[in-house]
């Protein structure tokens, strides 16, 4: 891992407002943002909230083109979890956006108790998700589908990029009851589109084939997966890649027929800690349905509170940029 | 709506019938927050007796004034006052706490009509309560939303989260009725979580305060009507002290915590000595 590390030049910690494409890619400005001002042309019940973060989740769109469905709760997030209960109790359609940390460990029991036990029809948007933050721990949301996967009822979403962002927004608001989606925001990669991909609330979808590995993926981890996939075929290693952007309920079916397909490497890939994400769910789908993957590994991050700096170097240490992770799967097809 | 005194006789019945209710309701079971119900029965009856518009028939009517029971475990002491406000009907009283009733000890949203929340997880009432006003203003609906909560609750930073929110976003349709028996789970409110000069709090908050004696129904009734008929673009506050165990001299006087002690025995001497101060006419 030093090695690739030592190759750069001296990083440095990001701004809050950087993007986590890399240079060059192709990106997309404000998804959510615009994605949700068209869908509330045609909602009028859809109101957005936030906890002062709307210019660093993109709610700031919404709030020039709807000012009057707009509603700024101050930097309290049990007050905009609970208030935005209160609204959806009224009718009205929230989307709640703060960030990851906030939204998940400092208004939990709000969410529990106020949301998701009344089934209630609020959207909570959640920017900086896993390590998407140089900013160290009190802005890493590296346990937060672990925190809310315990939630009963509860719909949790982990987008990929752009396109995956944008047509989730419609598809979460038609859904009846509280989500939670990770939200990637500011300039946001686009990948998907150059695969044959449509973002269906619910639903896993084989992105590439493969012979020798397959990932099962979600967010910004499927990006990857999908780089170092291209990486690997110079060295005539097939990898398959499954992004599973719905986390909860998660789509059992499409894992278990992915993986009894044919003998492979299963790799999990997540940008989450690797306790109660993705990883520990699809393990425990496969040992329930005695499907017994060629391998098992986890590329998720680490149980640790992580490091501050700048994001290529804490990808690079913890295993998650494309050429780590590229690296560490042929370590583990050793 | 009449807001007048000649409306003292009626609630003071009302008040009556909603306490015997809460005791029925605590023999049932063996054990209750009576403490509470008793000292809270007041405030009860003046807002369903008086200041609420609802119909009983229809609880989820969309122009009725939405009562938020924040602390969750006054449930005993809202059942009564659902039964007196015939949402709910009085045979169901003998169903408290039981398996499968829709009356269990602690107030859940999905289980009795008239519910608002699932309160409990104390602290979570007035930001619910600020987000229905806002979404009230929003449909302008003119409907008043009050949300029923406990002195312990002050200790809690979501309630002074959305007093401020209250306040910046001017919710003249929020009323915020707080019970101030001074009793919390681990002893008197100022031993655990000092929470006074209250009033100059509240009003520092930018809330229209009234502090008064939650057992003087005059005073209670007048409280109400003053913070409906305000015309400022301020949330409303009404500290209400109250006694825990008002109405059963011996709950009264006993040695007070969170959770008043009551034996098997005193379940029906507590209703004969309530009934021996009964107002005319409030047999129930």
């Amino acid at each position: 891992m030093n090695t690739v590390a030592a190759k750069k030049p001296r990083l440095t910690t990001s701004a809050m407002i950087a993007s986590i494409a890399s240079e060059g890619q192709r990106v997309t400005a404000a998804p959510f943002g615009k994605a949700l001002v068209e869908l509330a042309a045609s909602r009028p019940e859809i109101v957005g909230m936030t906890a002062d973060l709307g210019k660093y989740t993109d709610l700031h769109l919404f709030a020039q083109a709807y000012p009057e469905r707009y509603f700024q709760m101050g930097m309290a997030e049990q007050l905009l979890m609970g208030a935005a209960g209160g609204m959806a109790k009224e009718g009205l359609l929230p989307f709640v956006t703060t960030y990851a940390v906030f939204g998940t460990r400092r208004a939990y029991d709000f969410i529990h108790q106020v949301i998701a036990e009344e089934n209630l029809n609020v959207k909570m948007c959640c920017a900086l998700p896993g390590l998407t933050t140089g900013y160290g721990p009190s802005h890493q949301a590296t346990e937060d589908m672990a925190m809310m996967r315990g939630i009963p009822g509860l719909t949790i979403i982990d987008p990929c990029d752009a396109l995956d962002t944008e047509q989730a927004v419609p598809q979460i608001a038609a859904h009846q009851g509280p989500v939670y989606m990770r939200l990637l925001r500011g300039s946001v990669p686009l990948v998907l589109d150059e695969y044959d991909y449509k973002f269906e609330l619910g639903k896993a979808k084989m992105l590439r084939e493969g012979n020798d590995v397959l990932v099962i993926s979600s967010g910004i981890m499927t990006m990857r997966a999908l780089e170092v996939a291209k990486l690997l075929e110079q060295d005539n290693i097939g990898v398959a890649v499954l992004h599973c952007p719905t986390i909860k309920p998660l789509d059992e079916q499409a894992i278990v027929a992915a993986v009894g397909h044919k003998p492979r490497l299963v790799v999990v890939a997540e940008n989450h800690s690797v306790i109660g994400g993705l990883g520990e769910s699809v393990a425990s789908t496969l040992l329930r349905h005695r499907v017994q993957p060629a391998g098992f590994q986890l590329a998720g991050l680490p149980d640790q509170f992580l490091d501050a700096g700048a994001l290529p170097t804490l990808h690079d240490r913890y295993g998650i940029s494309r050429d780590v992770l590229a690296v560490r799967i042929k370590d583990w097809l050793r | 709506m009449t807001s007048s005194a000649d409306q003292l006789p009626a609630l003071a019945q009302c008040a009556h019938r909603i306490r015997r209710y809460a005791l029925r309701m605590g023999e049932v079971q063996g054990q209750g927050y009576i403490g509470q119900a008793l000292g809270w029965a007041d405030v009860l009856a003046v807002a369903y007796g008086h200041a609420l518009n609802f119909r009983p028939q229809d609880p989820k009517w969309e122009g009725r004034d939405r009562f938020l029971l924040s602390h969750g475990h006054y449930a005993i002491a809202f059942y009564a006052a659902l039964i007196e406000a015939r949402i709910i009907p009085e045979e169901e009283l003998e169903t408290y706490g039981s398996d499968d009733s829709r009356l269990p000890m602690s107030g859940m949203v999905t289980y009795t009509p008239g519910m608002e929340i699932s309160g409990g997880s104390l602290g979570q009432g007035l930001p619910i309560a600020v987000g229905m006003a806002l979404g009230l203003r929003h449909k302008q609906n003119p409907a008043f939303v009050y949300n029923s909560m406990s002195d312990g609750e002050l200790d809690e930073g979501s309630t002074w989260e959305a007093a401020m929110s209250a306040a910046h976003h001017g919710l003249s349709n929020l009323i915020c009725l707080v019970d101030i028996n001074n009793q919390q789970a681990d002893g008197p409110s100022t031993k655990v979580l000092g929470f006074e000069p209250l009033a100059d709090k509240w009003a520092a908050f930018g809330w229209h305060v009234q502090r008064v004696d939650g057992n003087d129904l005059a005073a209670v009734l007048a409280a109400f009507d003053r913070a409906r008929a305000l015309t400022e673009a301020k949330p409303r506050v009404i500290l209400f002290d109250t006694l825990m165990g008002k109405g059963v001299p011996f709950l009264e006087t006993r040695d007070k915590n969170h959770f008043i002690r009551v034996d098997p025995s005193e379940w029906q001497q507590a209703l004969a000595v309530l009934d021996q101060s009964q107002p005319a006419g409030a047999v129930a």
